[in-house]
């Protein structure tokens, strides 16, 4: 055979096929018309039924919004029923008019009718939007009898979400608020937009934010017949809405007030971690804010003086705000010493009161210097010169590595959002962050600066308290989580958050047990003695400060006159009790002059309250004539802070 | 002068005119249907798909002018273009609505699987061509393989439609090609088997539209909802239609997408079956017409290339009626030059013109 007669078998074979692909399309068409000969002939009546006069809608009915509890049942967060009075823009005869005819039977505000005007922007036309919450039984029934007069008025009973602690723990647990477009768009992304067909309020910040499809609960629907003015004529059948999980959080509501209180509103933040677990104690940002106030939609004087406010209440400063940690650092800096076998406890140097690099003299805080000093000795006296020389050891690559290991300059994926990665300076870093090739530089007289805490140095309360919890734990890194378990209201199952380490940090047993007797060494006779005399139990801190501004060299340091903004803040980390450690606190006091001024008095609070259950009289109060330690204004220092 | 007269001449003469009035009336019934659907925000979008349509019929008159053999040296560096740019889609594409599908060539975002609608059917014509009358197994296997390259990028923006619409192309490129009945019930009875492990691949969102498919009234708020909607819309338009301008279910805004893929839910509801029957009819005709062009087609590339053309806009006009009528899930398939959006128009036009490119220059091959 050849190909010629091959080539007409393979024309012959295709015209079949052909013919036979025509066969095939006239019979799916045919089906596609026997499809609409049932839709349109036979089932047309019930169709046209379904169109026209007894058009069946799909209502969505709310789930309720799952509640938050603190570690002992304290109510954080839960929802309750009230009324309210809502408007449908479209089905009104004239908006102005409504309301006007409305506020003669109800109070209706200037205020009311401003939060009306601002949501009425934000919605369509056709939705439902109240401009009264909270009906009494009396308004309700004044209401009715009139209602004939309002076309698209209503009085709906609505779930309201309420935080019965007022401020506490407000950035923690965050708020709901109305959904907005940038909401539309994560539900749409993340395939919900059935489950919230008539949600009105979402998670925005905080643990309504990342529990939200946990707290929201699965909606359910009413089948209605309505009539031609859409009013709901008969349920035709229901699925009732699933109610969303619980929470139960590692947070002790008392502990958390004790250490809000502590602050007596000075701007700052702490964090309180159980090193055994990673579980959150208590998470403050000082001031804070209520975040009842955004329930229904914010009033815009409040939102004006919140956002507008000096002080930034709305900012959450435990897990955003960064700081150089200041001497804080030196524990940890020792720590990396030993892990890197650059240095033994012994050592020891002879601190001349300054340390000369390059062309540069780095001055420590103490004229004529400590004298000879070991590790032990450098932590409790915060011994700059020893960090200088130390650092420059080191080197900074593996400073950088190492505190990359315990979490610092990373996310710790605590389960909030909005979380800093914080600042763990090394020329990678450092070429990432500038443009311009000779910023990208690294300079060996910044790896020195750094060995204190200074420099570029930058971290939360949160990533120091989750830090120094790597370290009593051996090197067991736990996620710092503030959800301890989930519980389905319907079906009673819990779902327990596992403590489970997410890696481990090669430490030796003995170092960490040394940094230990350090940090208790810096509270027996050290910067920490003052804040912790007569404390009921062991514990061991470090007091650090964060320089806010440099000084020229040779011009002295006096905080007195240095407007209070301008003041130095204030750190201190600590951990207690010494032998089995069951909290890390971190505290951050913003302009509150040095470590053990400000920040080791709130720290005091919240262990005399958490290990021995004493409440505090009052606010901590700062202590003036401590002895300032570890700032390190002498330093010659020119970019300290020209970071944004 | 004379040569604007000797272009359009030129042009005229690679006309078919089955097609065009095909073309024509189907588009005029779009045209009329998007007026219903979009009325209510002004006729921007009508005008919109008016400019769409001028500039699709340009692309089908040139492609029209452009003989089979010029398009054969197009196959390979098309398909070319098309995986490459898969490649980078799946590399730094634009994700629009969780899927990544686009990629912005500085000024236009472009999709790139819509160049694979076309260069898919031409590659596989190019590639049977080129080993005409000694076709092996191991062809077949090769045009499979470079079937399935794209097609697996394609569903990993994820993209089920047009995966759908590029499986169905090629392998009706293969089936003319004269794959043996027997490999075909193999594959088919292998898909079988295969069925419950696809059905663990698929994105849940792919799940959910299968199962809502089977039972729609699982999900009347999602899902559900459109497919729900639809059928009322069809069901009520009975024999003769609500009569244009006349949906309720239309303008009371009860069908979503309703100027897009939807809108066959539009015409059906306003113009009845009888409507129906005459856009069926329309339909049997362009799939015959083309057919007819692709049985006299002269050469190995162009029979193919016309077969798997014509096949493909059935498999567009079966899919979408049958998904807004609730017989097929819903993928994101428009109804032929019925459905607004450009896009979608140029593939198809460009799908006509190569059809009449074929029928026009089949004599000038025999010479």
């Amino acid at each position: 055979m050849n190909s010629f007669q091959h080539a007409e078998q393979d024309i012959e074979r295709f015209r079949r096929r052909i013919l036979l692909s025509g066969a095939f399309v006239f019979l799916c068409f045919c089906l596609l018309f026997a499809r609409f000969f049932y839709l349109q002939v036979m089932r047309h009546e019930y169709y046209a039924t379904r169109a026209e006069s007894n058009r069946i809608s799909f209502a969505p009915v709310m789930p309720n919004r799952g509640s938050i509890v603190d570690r002992n049942g304290v109510v954080l967060a839960r929802n309750y029923a009230a009324f309210t009075l809502e408007i449908v823009p479209s089905k009104t005869n004239g908006l102005e008019e409504t309301i006007d005819g409305l506020s003669e039977i109800v109070e209706i505000q200037q205020k009311d009718r401003r939060r009306f005007k601002r949501l009425l922007e934000e919605s369509k036309n056709f939705e439902s939007i109240p401009i009264r919450t909270r009906l009494t039984d009396e308004e309700v029934a004044r209401f009715a009898a009139q209602r004939y007069r309002f076309p698209g008025v209503e009085v709906k009973a609505r779930l309201f979400r309420q935080y019965p602690e007022g401020a506490l723990a407000a950035h923690a647990i965050g708020y709901i608020s109305r959904i907005n477009a940038k909401d539309k768009e994560r539900i749409e992304a993340d395939d919900q937009e059935a489950n919230y067909k008539g949600t009105e309020h979402i998670g925005k910040i905080g643990l309504e934010a990342h529990y939200e499809y946990e707290l929201h609960g699965t909606v359910g629907y009413e089948e209605v017949e309505v009539d031609a003015g859409g009013r709901a004529v008969r349920v035709l059948s229901q699925t009732p809405p699933t109610p969303g999980n619980n929470l139960t959080l590692t947070l002790d509501a008392g502990l958390q007030r004790v250490a809000e209180q502590a602050f007596g509103g000075r701007r700052g933040s702490l964090t309180a971690i159980d090193p055994n677990n990673g579980a959150v104690l208590a998470l403050v940002s000082s001031p804070a804010f209520d975040p009842n106030l955004f329930v229904d939609g914010i009033r815009f004087d409040d939102w004006d003086e919140l956002n507008n406010h000096p002080d930034k209440p709305l900012l959450n400063r435990a897990i955003y705000s960064t700081y150089p940690p200041g001497s804080t650092f030196k524990p940890l800096m020792a720590l990396g010493a030993l892990t890197t076998g650059k240095r033994t406890t012994y050592q020891a140097i002879n601190d001349p009161g300054y340390f000369n690099f390059g062309n540069r003299r780095f001055m420590d805080d103490k004229v004529g210097g400590h004298g000879t000093v070991d590790m032990l000795k450098s932590i409790v006296v915060s011994c700059n010169t020893y960090y200088y020389v130390l650092a420059n050891d080191m080197g900074i690559d593996n400073i950088a590595r190492f505190m990359g290991d315990l979490g610092l300059g990373r996310r710790t994926e605590i389960d909030i959002p909005g979380e800093a990665r914080g600042i763990l300076p090394s020329p990678e870093w450092k070429r990432q962050r500038f443009k311009k090739r000779e910023q990208q530089k690294w300079y060996p007289g910044e790896t020195i600066s750094v060995g204190i805490g200074q420099g570029y140095n930058a971290y939360s309360t949160l990533h120091m308290a989750h830090a120094l919890a790597n370290v009593l734990s051996y090197g067991r890194v736990f996620r710092p989580h503030l959800v301890s378990s989930i519980t389905n209201p319907s079906s009673g199952e819990v779902r327990l958050v596992e403590p489970q380490p997410i890696r481990q940090v090669a430490l030796k047993r003995e170092h960490v047990d040394f940094i230990k007797r350090a940090m208790a060494g810096v509270v027996q006779s050290g910067t920490g003695a003052r804040a912790f005399a007569g404390a009921a139990y062991t514990s061991g801190g470090k007091t650090g400060t964060a320089q806010v501004f440099s000084l020229k060299s040779g011009q002295k340091y006096v905080s007195g006159q240095l407007r209070e903004r301008l003041r130095d803040h204030s750190w201190y980390v600590a951990f207690a009790p010494v032998e089995e450690p069951k909290i890390v606190v971190a505290v951050m006091v913003e302009n509150g002059g040095f470590g053990a001024q400000s920040a080791a008095p709130i720290a005091r609070q919240v262990f005399d309250y958490y290990l021995a259950g004493q409440p505090p009289s009052g606010p901590a109060a700062e202590d003036e004539s401590g002895e300032d330690e570890g700032a390190e204004h002498d330093l010659v220092e020119e970019h300290a802070h020209e970071m944004d | 002068m004379k040569w604007i007269k000797a272009q359009w001449r030129e042009t005229l003469a690679h006309l078919d005119l089955p097609l065009l009035l095909i073309v024509c009336v189907l588009s005029g019934i779009g045209l009329a249907s998007i007026y219903s659907a979009t009325a209510s925000d002004g006729f921007w979008k009508l005008d919109r798909q008016i400019i769409n349509m001028l500039g699709a019929a340009a692309v089908m008159l040139t492609v029209a002018r452009t003989p089979p053999q010029t398009m054969m040296r197009y196959a390979v560096p098309l398909y070319v273009l098309g995986v490459v740019l898969l490649v980078a889609v799946a590399l730094f594409g634009i994700v629009v609505n969780g899927s990544r599908r686009w990629i912005s060539l500085i000024v236009v975002r472009i999709q790139p699987s819509e160049i694979m609608k076309v260069a898919m059917p031409m590659m596989l014509a190019w590639y049977f061509h080129k080993h005409e009358s000694v076709l092996r197994a191991r062809h077949y296997a090769t045009a499979a393989l470079l079937l399935a390259v794209p097609v697996v990028f394609i569903l990993k923006q994820p993209d089920l439609g047009t995966s759908l619409l590029i499986i169905a192309a090629g392998f009706f490129v293969i089936f003319f090609a004269g794959l043996p009945w027997k490999v075909m019930f193999a594959l088919a009875a292998a898909l079988g088997a295969a069925l419950p492990m696809v059905w663990t691949m698929l994105h849940d969102y792919q799940r959910r539209r299968v199962m809502t498919l089977l039972d729609p009234t699982s999900d009347p708020l999602g899902a559900g909802y459109h497919i729900i909607q639809s059928t009322i819309a069809i069901g009520s338009g009975g024999t003769l239609g609500k009569g244009w301008l006349n949906g309720t279910q239309t303008h009371l805004e009860f069908i979503p997408e309703k100027h897009t893929d939807f809108i066959f839910a539009v015409f059906s509801e306003e113009w009845g079956l009888l409507g129906n029957g005459v856009l069926l009819i329309l339909f049997t005709l362009l799939v015959g017409r083309g057919l007819m062009i692709s049985a006299a087609a002269p050469t190995m590339f162009s029979r193919l290339l016309a077969g798997a053309v014509t096949l493909t806009l059935f498999i567009y006009a079966f899919v979408n009626m049958g998904m807004v009528s609730g017989i097929l899930p819903v993928v994101g398939v428009p109804l032929p030059f019925i459905s607004y959006g450009g896009t979608a128009l140029i593939t198809l036009m460009l799908g006509v013109g190569i059809l009449m490119s074929i029928h026009t220059h089949r004599m000038l091959v025999k010479k």
